[in-house]
């Protein structure tokens, strides 16, 4: 097994993702099959082989700094959960 | 005369533009199809009668006024959920964005419009584009137009089905990995991923950035040229769009297969393989011999790895572009939270899906310390081989012809619950992807069950105008067109 259960808990809290134990259970055990699976890979030699990291063109376009167009703050909380006096809220931050 | 909503893309604008039918009766003809045979085939989320109708009625005033009419004037069409549309939901297939209605439409959302289409609604799809059966979804359950028992692909299956059971005249899917090849392979209608920044993706929610392309299904090869020539183009909202110009596809149409170089990589067909989908794809073979073009046998080594190497690159980077759900600013907001800390996992863990969630671990997983270079950097660099493999088939061959997918559409549940077999589904599509090519699938025939079969024409970056010539001479050789889903019934 690549990854135990704690390992999955670990990964979990990273990813802002919680689990019942028995989903724990079943993802470790999915995981584990994947990341076997995806062990071919070290059949391979790439040590002298660049990484792609984007399909596309190779360098970035540049274009003029200047500023466009924008929504309205209105419109930009048309979507919050809970607006309030022109922000987003939130519940406590520091206990 | 066939029924209004039979016509193509090109028919349909030509009567809007003679007067022979208005846009608002095109319209209402569409809509009547999607009351009648939807609550079977639930391909859409939502439907957009009043916003379609509008629309229509502008184009026939527009008519009327004597004003130029747009490319796809009164051509009404269908639109992923994935893509945002202004002031109508987006829910990308996931409860953490029910409700969610975008300030803003996506750049090949507004080119459509402005071109003068009726956008129809949006279609169903696997949560955020992950999946080949559209089963991930959070919503509807998307049937197969050809058999109600069986899975349209995914994770376009919605856009697919639509088109499939003439729903639409055409609809836009988005192709990370094959989500819009495999549907349309499995529901019987063309459907192309174009090149990797031949379409902007400003307004597409974002699943692998470095995968993700927009592209159309039509119910002909010219209907897919058509609506990708209006969405095709440099964007500056997207840094990773093409400045390049955009040729005319319709003109590459007729100009046949004939001298046409045609690569068949011997890895695409494994021993084992499904025989039907085997026979149909080396018969469209033999036609394609049959219109003048040289096929012979290639090689792309590295095709085995294309899998692992996709499904590292492409959780790695969900892992991150998902990050931004956070119940503070749109969607779901689970309710209750005592701090800002558990309001994130309450609202993720209520808001996501199985498969969702699954790969947002792995990702999270291969990006992690003392993971990233064994995993995430080591797929990137398989990704070079990957391309290289292509670059240098290209040198020798014009295009290349594989099967889209390993077989037909398959039952609902059967794989649903093994991830690492779903996968396998899209063997034949990720490797395009992950090299940034363009490929389309176009039908090449039907099993012995009657469920379509997928042939998938590859072609070098830029260069969609060779694979419109060698799809739309093999659509015609092959007449597939004369069949009809099971849904259609009525016919």
């Amino acid at each position: 097994m690549a990854i135990g259960k704690s390992e999955v808990r670990h990964i979990a809290r990273l990813a802002n993702l919680d689990f019942s134990d028995e989903e724990y259970d079943r993802f470790t055990h999915q995981l584990n099959a994947i990341l076997e699976y995806v062990a071919q890979l070290d059949r391979l030699d790439t040590s002298a082989i660049e990484a792609t990291s984007h399909a596309g063109s190779e360098t970035g376009p540049l274009r003029e700094d200047a500023a466009g167009g924008s929504i309205s703050q209105e419109e930009a909380l048309r979507n919050a959960p809970e607006p309030g006096r022109g922000h987003f809220k939130v519940p406590r931050v520091i206990g | 005369m066939k029924s209004l909503e039979r016509g193509t893309v090109a028919e349909t604008r030509a009567l809007v533009a003679s007067g022979g039918a208005s846009a608002v009766e095109i319209c209402r003809a569409y809509l009547d199809r999607v009351r009648a045979v939807d609550p079977r085939v639930q391909a859409f989320r939502t439907v957009l009668e009043a916003e379609a109708l509008a629309a229509a009625g502008r184009v026939d005033r527009d008519r009327q006024a004597g004003r130029p009419l747009g490319p796809l004037a009164g051509v009404p069409l269908a639109i992923k959920d994935v893509l945002c549309t202004r002031g109508a939901n987006t829910t990308c297939g996931s409860r953490i964005l029910e409700g969610f209605v975008p300030s803003y439409d996506a750049t090949c959302v507004a080119r459509l419009r402005q071109a003068g289409a009726v956008l129809l609604g949006k279609t169903n799809m696997d949560e955020f584009a992950m999946g080949s059966s559209t089963e991930n979804s959070a919503y509807e359950k998307t049937r197969n137009p050809w058999d109600p028992n069986r899975v349209p692909g995914g994770s376009s299956g919605g856009s697919a089905a639509a088109v499939a059971a003439d729903e639409a005249a055409a609809a836009l899917g988005t192709d990370t990995g094959g989500s819009i090849r495999q549907p349309a392979a499995l529901c019987g209608v063309p459907g192309m991923k174009p090149t990797y920044g031949r379409v902007s993706r400003y307004g597409l929610v974002a699943f692998a950035s470095s995968l993700d392309q927009v592209g159309p299904f039509g119910r002909t090869v010219e209907d897919v040229a058509r609506v990708l020539q209006v969405i095709a183009g440099h964007d500056p909202k997207d840094a990773t769009s093409a400045s390049l110009p955009v040729p005319d596809y319709a003109a590459a149409l007729p100009r046949g297969a004939s001298g046409l170089r045609v690569g068949v990589p011997r890895e695409y067909f494994p021993r084992g393989m499904d025989r039907e989908v085997d026979g149909a794809v080396r018969a469209a073979l033999r036609a394609a011999e049959r219109l003048g073009a040289r096929v012979g046998e290639i090689s792309l080594p590295h095709t085995e790895y294309a899998i692992p190497t996709y499904y590292i690159v492409a959780t790695a980077e969900a892992s991150s572009n998902l990050a931004r759900y956070d119940g503070v600013r749109y969607g779901l907001r689970a309710a209750g939270s005592e701090d800002l800390a558990s309001l994130y996992v309450r609202t993720r863990r209520a808001g996501f899906g199985a498969e969702v969630k699954r790969r947002i671990m792995l990702g999270t997983y291969v990006l992690s310390a003392g993971y990233y270079d064994a995993y995430y950097l080591k797929a990137q660099k398989v990704r070079t081989l990957i391309r290289r493999d292509f670059e240098k088939a290209f040198e020798q061959v014009d295009a290349i012809v594989t099967p889209t997918t390993p077989t037909a559409a398959f039952r609902f549940g059967e794989k649903v619950d093994d991830p690492l077999s779903m996968y396998l589904s899209d063997i034949f599509t990720v490797t395009i992807n992950l090299a940034g090519l363009p490929a389309i699938s176009i039908p090449c025939g039907l099993t012995k069950d009657r469920l379509p079969i997928g042939l998938q024409i590859v072609g070098r970056r830029f260069d969609e105008e060779t694979i419109f010539r060698l799809a739309a001479a093999l659509e015609a050789e092959l007449k597939f067109r004369d069949n009809r889903p099971a849904v259609a019934g009525d016919r």
